[in-house]
C-alpha cells in the first residue's frame, strides 16, 4: 500500500508543487478544492493522492510560497483551511513554469523531431 | 518550528483532513450515494489518514523528535512488559560498557592524555646505556655543549623513600625528598602554585645542608592542611633549618610520572658544584628539544659528545646516552598490557552484543504478529526499522548509564590504589573523552545488537506473517544459522579471552613461584636512623649493638639485623674487582652494594652457601671483610672458591662468605652481582633499616620495638612497619593488575557465552516441542532425546572453541611479551581452556536437554 502511494507521488512530485501554485493563482482555496480542481481540469487523469497533496501543501507553506488561514466561506457555517499564494510563491510559479516549458519542449524535440522547425 | 507547537499543528492537520473527508462525503452524497456508502467511499478515497499525517508531519522540522519520543515511549512500555529480560540485558550492557569505559579511562590517562607538562611532545628521557643514571659531571658538560636541546634538567635517582627526617613542628616524620637541578620545574613547564622555585644561590649551597625546599602538593595538603602561609616558614629537616619557598601545583605529581607507587614529599636543590654530593651514576636526565630538532639528530649529537667526554675525562664513568620520548619512557612498558586489555574489552562487548542480539531476536519472534500487523496497517518499512533501532538503542542507553556508574566507581577505586606500581594511575578518571567513548560504545552496541532483528523486519510479509507467525516458521529456520553463528562466535571470543587470561595467570603463578633468594613472609623492616648526630665509627657501632640487643630481646622476634637497602627497593651499585686483577674499562664488573649487620641474612633468610656470615666482632678495629653473592663469586673467581679471596674495595677486603643471589629487580629479572659490606666497618650508607623476622604478625610488634628503642632514641620518628611481602606485592602489582582485570573479563565472557548457548538451546527445544513430542510418541527414549540436544550443544561449542583456538594461535606472538616463563601456545593451558568451555557448554545444555526429555508427547501435540 505504502509503496504504491509513494510511487504515484514520485511521478507527480516534480510538478505537483507547480500545479498547486498554479491552482492558487485563481484565488484562495482549501485542500479539498485544490485536489478536486487538479483532478477535474485533467479530466481525472491526475489522481490526487492525499498522501502527497497534504505533505506538499505543508512543504510549500514552510518554504513561504503559500500561507494558510482558517476561514468560513460565505455559503458555509464551518471553517476551512484556506491556502493563499504569496509574492514569493508567484515568483516561484514563474520560475517553475519556465522550467517546465523548457523541459517539455526539450522532450518534444526528441520525441517528434520532424514536426516543427 | 518548536517541538511544543507540534501538537497544535497536528490537531490543525487532523481538522483539515476531517473537513476534506466531510466535503468528499457530501459530494458523493450529492452524486446519489446513500449516507453509509458515501462515508465509506470517502474514507477509501482519503486513504490512510495516519500515514498522511505521519508523512505531513515529516515535512515539519523537529517533528522527528516527537516521533522518536513516541518510539521511546513505546520501547519503554515494551521493556516494562518484559521486565526480567530487560533487567538482564541492561545489566549485561552495563557491565560490558562499565568495564570498557573503565579500561578506556586507564588507557586514556596512561597512553592518550599528554603528560601534565608544557608541550610534552618535546620532552626526551636521556638514559645512560639501557636504563642507568648519568654522572652529574657528564650532565653538566652535555648541557653546556649540546645544540639540540633548549635545556636539560635532572634529579637524583639515588633518593630513597623516607630519606629525610622532619622534626620540630608536630610529630617527627620521615619524608621522601628528591634533589633536583635548579631548572627542572621550569624546563618541564611547571609553575609552583604558591611561592617560587629555587634560586641560583640556593642551588650553590651544600648537598647535605639545603637552604630551601619546595613541597609537593599532596604533602602540603596532608601535613599542613593546605595552609598557604607555610611558604616562607622554616622547617627542621635532618636537624637543619630550611625555608619553604614554594608549593607545587596539584596537577604536577612527580611520583606518579617518574616513580609510581612511591609518593614524594619535598624537593631540595641539588648543588652540582659541591664535591660532597653523591658520586657516580646518580642522575636521571630529561631534556626539552629545541623547536625543529629531532630525536634522531639529538641522539647522534649526544653520542658524539659522549665519545669526546669519555676521551677527555678517562677518570669518569662511561656514558652512552640513549634517547627516548619521555611519553614512551613513562608509559611504554604498560602499553602492550593496556592494548591487550582494550582488545579484551572489545571482545567482551562483542560477546555481549551477540547475546543481546539473540535475546532481541527471540523477543522479535514473539512480537512477529504485532510487527506484521503494523506493517499491514501501513507502517512504512523505514518506520519499523526505526522502531527496532530505537528499542535496541534505548536498551543500550539504559545499560550505558548503569555502566557509567560502574566506570565512575571503578576509576575512583583504581585511582586510589597506591599499591599498584603503574605510572599516572592517580590521574585515572571519567573525563570528557571517556564520556565520548562511552557514548560511541553505546551507539555501536545498540546498532550492533539491533542489526539482527532489523534485518528480520524485511521478512514481515503480510500474508506469510499472519498465517505463519507461530513456531517453526520458515523465517525462523532462515535465522537458525544466524543464531548458531552468534553462539559459535561467542564461544570463539570467550575461548580467546580465556586462553589469554589463563596464560597470564600461569605467568603470574610462575612469577610467584620464583625463588627470590630471600623469604618475604614474616619479614618486616622499620627505619631507625638515629635522630641525633653520630660522628665517630665507635659511636655508630655502640648504637648498632644497643639496637640489635634490645630488639632481639622483644618477644616474638626470631631474628634481627640492620641494612641500608632492602631487596627490591633501590639499586646502589659500583664497580668491583678482585685484587690483583686488571679489567677492561668498558667491561668492568659491577655489583649492587648492600651495607648490612649480622642477623640481616637470618632475618631475610638469605641462604649462606659457603664461609661464614658477618659477626658482631667484625667492627672498626678488626680485619676489613666483605661478603659476595654467588653471581659475583662466579664473575670474579670463576671456578674457584671465593672465600678467603680479596676484593679491591677500600684498599682490600677479605671475602668471608658467599650467599645466595637475591632477585633485586623483582622475580622476573635476574639478580646480578651483589657485594655486602659490614655496617660496623663503614660509614657509607644513607639509611638504617631494621629488618626483623617475627613469629607473630609484624603489625603487633611495631609498638614493642618502638618501646624497646625508646631509651636509645626518644625522638625516633613514628613510621609504619614495611613488610617485605608488601615490597614483593608492589613489584608484582602491574602483573597482578593485568591478571585481575583480564580474568574478570574472561570470567564475564565465559558467563555470557554459557548464557548464550543456554538461551539458544532452550529456544530450539521450545521451537521443536512438537517434533520432539512426535519422536517420543514414536518411541524415542528420553535418553535419546537428551543425547540429541547435548550433541547439538557440544557441536556448537566445539565449533566455537576450534575457531577460538586457531585464533589464539594466530595471536600468540602478540601476547608473548607479556608472558613470563610460559609459552604462548602452552598445550596444558589451551587444553584446559577447551575442556572448561566444553564442560560449561554441557552444563548449559543439560538444563534444556532435561526439559526436552521430560516433554509429555500428548501435551506437546495438543499445544499447536
Amino acid at each position: 500500500m505504502t509503496s504504491k502511494a509513494q510511487q504515484r507521488s514520485n511521478v507527480v512530485q516534480g510538478t505537483l508543487d507547480m500545479l498547486i501554485l498554479r491552482t492558487l493563482l485563481y484565488g484562495p482555496a482549501h485542500g479539498h478544492q485544490i485536489g478536486k480542481h487538479i483532478q477535474r481540469t485533467t479530466n481525472d487523469f491526475l489522481q490526487m493522492q492525499h498522501g502527497s497533496l497534504y505533505p506538499a501543501l505543508h512543504r510549500l507553506e514552510r518554504r513561504g510560497w503559500i500561507v494558510s488561514k482558517w476561514e468560513t466561506p460565505p455559503d458555509r457555517n464551518r471553517e476551512f483551511k484556506y491556502y493563499r499564494l504569496t509574492d514569493k510563491g508567484r515568483k516561484q510559479l514563474v520560475v517553475e513554469e519556465s522550467q517546465w516549458k523548457q523541459m517539455s519542449e526539450a522532450v518534444a524535440r526528441v520525441m517528434w523531431p520532424a514536426e516543427e522547425i | 518550528m518548536r517541538w511544543w507547537q507540534i501538537k497544535r499543528r497536528d490537531q490543525d492537520l487532523e481538522l483539515e483532513l476531517q473537513s476534506d473527508l466531510e466535503l468528499e462525503e457530501e459530494e458523493l452524497r450529492e452524486r446519489g450515494l446513500s449516507g453509509e456508502e458515501a462515508r465509506y467511499a470517502a474514507r477509501r478515497a482519503l486513504g490512510n489518514t495516519t500515514l498522511i499525517r505521519e508523512q505531513t508531519r515529516a515535512v515539519w522540522s523537529g517533528a522527528w523528535i516527537e516521533s522518536v519520543m513516541r518510539d521511546l515511549r513505546y520501547g519503554f512500555r515494551g521493556m516494562r512488559r518484559n521486565a526480567g529480560s530487560t533487567v538482564f540485558a541492561i545489566l549485561i550492557v552495563g557491565i560490558g560498557i562499565g568495564g570498557a569505559s573503565t579500561v578506556f579511562s586507564v588507557v586514556n590517562a596512561l597512553l592518550l592524555r599528554p603528560l601534565p607538562f608544557r608541550d610534552p611532545g618535546q620532552l626526551v628521557w636521556i638514559s645512560n646505556g639501557e636504563n642507568y643514571s648519568t654522572q652529574s659531571e657528564h650532565y653538566v658538560d652535555l648541557r653546556n655543549q649540546n645544540h639540540s636541546f633548549a635545556d636539560l634538567a635532572g634529579w637524583s635517582g639515588a633518593y630513597s623513600p623516607g630519606n629525610m627526617e622532619l622534626t620540630g613542628t608536630g610529630e617527627p616524620e620521615r619524608l621522601t625528598g628528591v634533589p633536583v637541578t635548579e631548572n627542572l620545574f621550569a624546563m618541564l613547564g611547571v609553575e609552583p602554585a604558591i611561592g617560587r622555585s629555587f634560586t641560583k644561590e640556593e642551588c650553590e649551597g651544600k648537598y647535605d645542608a639545603p637552604l630551601a625546599v619546595v613541597l609537593s602538593n599532596s604533602f602540603w595538603r596532608r601535613r599542613f592542611a593546605s595552609e598557604p602561609s607555610v611558604v616562607g616558614r622554616a622547617l627542621t629537616l635532618d636537624s637543619r633549618p630550611v625555608t619553604v619557598v614554594g608549593i607545587l601545583p596539584a596537577s604536577f605529581d612527580f611520583a606518579s610520572v617518574f616513580a609510581p607507587g612511591a609518593p614524594i614529599d619535598v624537593f631540595i636543590p641539588w648543588p652540582l658544584a659541591d664535591k660532597a654530593k653523591p658520586q657516580g651514576n646518580t642522575m636521571a636526565v630529561v631534556g626539552r628539544l629545541k623547536p625543529g630538532a629531532t630525536i634522531a639528530g639529538a641522539q647522534a649529537e649526544l653520542a658524539g659528545l659522549a665519545k669526546q667526554l669519555e676521551s677527555q675525562h678517562p677518570e669518569r664513568n662511561t656514558i652512552k646516552p640513549r634517547l627516548v620520548p619521555l611519553e614512551q619512557h613513562v608509559s611504554g612498558q604498560v602499553r602492550p598490557a593496556l592494548m591487550v586489555l582494550m582488545c579484551a574489552v572489545v571482545a567482551v562487548m562483542l560477546i555481549a552484543c551477540a547475546n543481546l542480539s539473540h535475546l532481541q531476536l527471540a523477543r522479535m519472534g514473539a512480537r512477529q504478529k504485532e510487527m506484521v500487523m503494523r506493517a499491514a496497517l501501513g507502517a512504512g518499512h523505514f518506520r519499523l526499522l526505526r522502531q527496532v533501532f530505537t528499542e535496541s538503542l534505548t536498551l543500550s542507553g539504559c545499560g550505558a548509564s548503569v555502566g557509567l556508574l560502574f566506570a565512575v566507581l571503578g576509576t575512583r577505586e583504581l585511582a586510589h590504589l597506591q599499591a599498584f606500581n603503574l605510572p599516572l594511575l592517580e590521574s585515572v578518571r571519567v573525563d570528557g573523552k571517556t564520556l565520548a567513548f562511552t557514548l560511541l560504545a553505546t551507539i555501536a552496541t545498540g546498532v550492533l545488537f539491533g542489526l539482527a532483528p532489523a534485518l528480520q523486519v524485511s521478512a514481515y510479509k503480510l500474508r506469510e506473517g499472519l498465517q505463519d507467525a507461530s513456531h517453526g516458521s520458515s523465517s525462523n529456520r532462515r535465522h537458525g544459522w544466524f543464531r548458531d553463528g552468534l553462539v559459535i562466535s561467542e564461544f570463539a571470543l570467550a575461548c580467546l579471552l580465556l586462553v589469554g587470561a589463563a596464560l597470564l595467570i600461569q605467568s603470574f603463578l610462575r612469577a610467584l613461584d620464583v625463588n627470590l633468594g630471600f623469604q618475604p613472609e614474616r619479614a618486616a623492616a622499620l627505619r631507625i636512623d638515629p635522630s641525633f648526630q653520630i660522628s665517630t665509627a665507635k659511636q655508630a657501632n655502640a648504637f648498632i649493638d644497643d639496637v640489635l640487643q634490645r630488639v632481639r630481646a622483644v618477644p616474638g622476634i626470631t631474628a634481627a639485623g640492620i641494612g641500608d637497602i632492602l631487596p627490591l627497593d633501590g639499586d646502589r651499585g659500583w664497580q668491583v674487582g678482585a685484587k690483583g686483577q686488571v679489567y677492561d674499562k668498558s667491561n668492568h664488573p659491577e655489583a649492587f652494594i648492600r651495607v648490612v649487620t649480622d642477623g640481616y641474612f637470618d632475618a631475610l633468610r638469605i641462604a649462606l652457601k659457603s664461609g661464614r656470615e658477618f659477626a658482631q666482632t667484625d667492627r672498626e678495629t678488626s680485619e676489613p671483610v666483605v661478603m659476595v653473592n654467588e653471581t659475583l663469586a662466579r664473575t670474579l673467581w670463576p671456578g674457584q672458591n671465593a672465600v678467603g679471596k680479596m676484593v679491591t674495595q677500600d684498599g682490600g677486603r677479605k671475602v668471608i662468605g658467599v650467599v645466595a643471589d637475591v632477585h633485586h629487580g623483582g622475580p622476573e629479572r635476574q639478580g646480578g652481582s651483589e657485594m655486602y659490606m659490614p655496617m660496623r666497618q663503614t660509614g657509607d650508607y644513607a639509611a638504617m633499616r631494621l629488618v626483623v623476622r617475627t613469629a607473630l604478625p609484624p603489625d603487633s610488634l611495631a609498638a614493642g620495638i618502638r618501646t624497646a628503642l625508646q631509651p636509645i632514641d626518644p625522638n625516633l620518628p613514628v613510621t609504619e612497619f614495611q613488610t617485605l611481602q608488601g615490597l614483593v606485592d608492589k613489584v608484582m602489582s602491574p602483573r597482578r593488575f593485568l591478571v585481575m582485570l583480564l580474568s574478570g573479563f574472561a570470567g564475564f565472557a565465559l558467563l555470557l557465552a554459557s548464557l548464550g548457548i543456554y538461551a539458544l538451546i532452550s529456544y530450539s527445544v521450545n521451537q521443536r516441542t512438537k517434533e520432539i513430542g512426535i519422536r517420543m510418541a514414536m518411541g524415542a527414549s528420553s535418553w535419546l532425546v537428551q543425547r540429541d540436544v547435548l550433541t547439538k550443544t557440544l557441536r556448537l561449542a566445539i565449533a566455537g572453541v576450534l575457531v577460538g583456538t586457531l585464533g589464539s594461535f594466530a595471536l600468540s606472538k602478540w601476547i608473548e611479551s607479556l608472558l613470563f616463563d610460559t609459552a604462548s601456545t602452552d598445550p596444558a593451558v589451551i587444553s584446559g581452556v577447551i575442556l572448561l568451555l566444553c564442560s560449561v557448554a554441557l552444563v548449559a545444555g543439560y538444563v534444556p536437554a532435561r526439559r526436552a526429555s521430560r516433554i509429555d508427547p500428548m501435551r506437546a501435540l495438543r499445544t499447536e
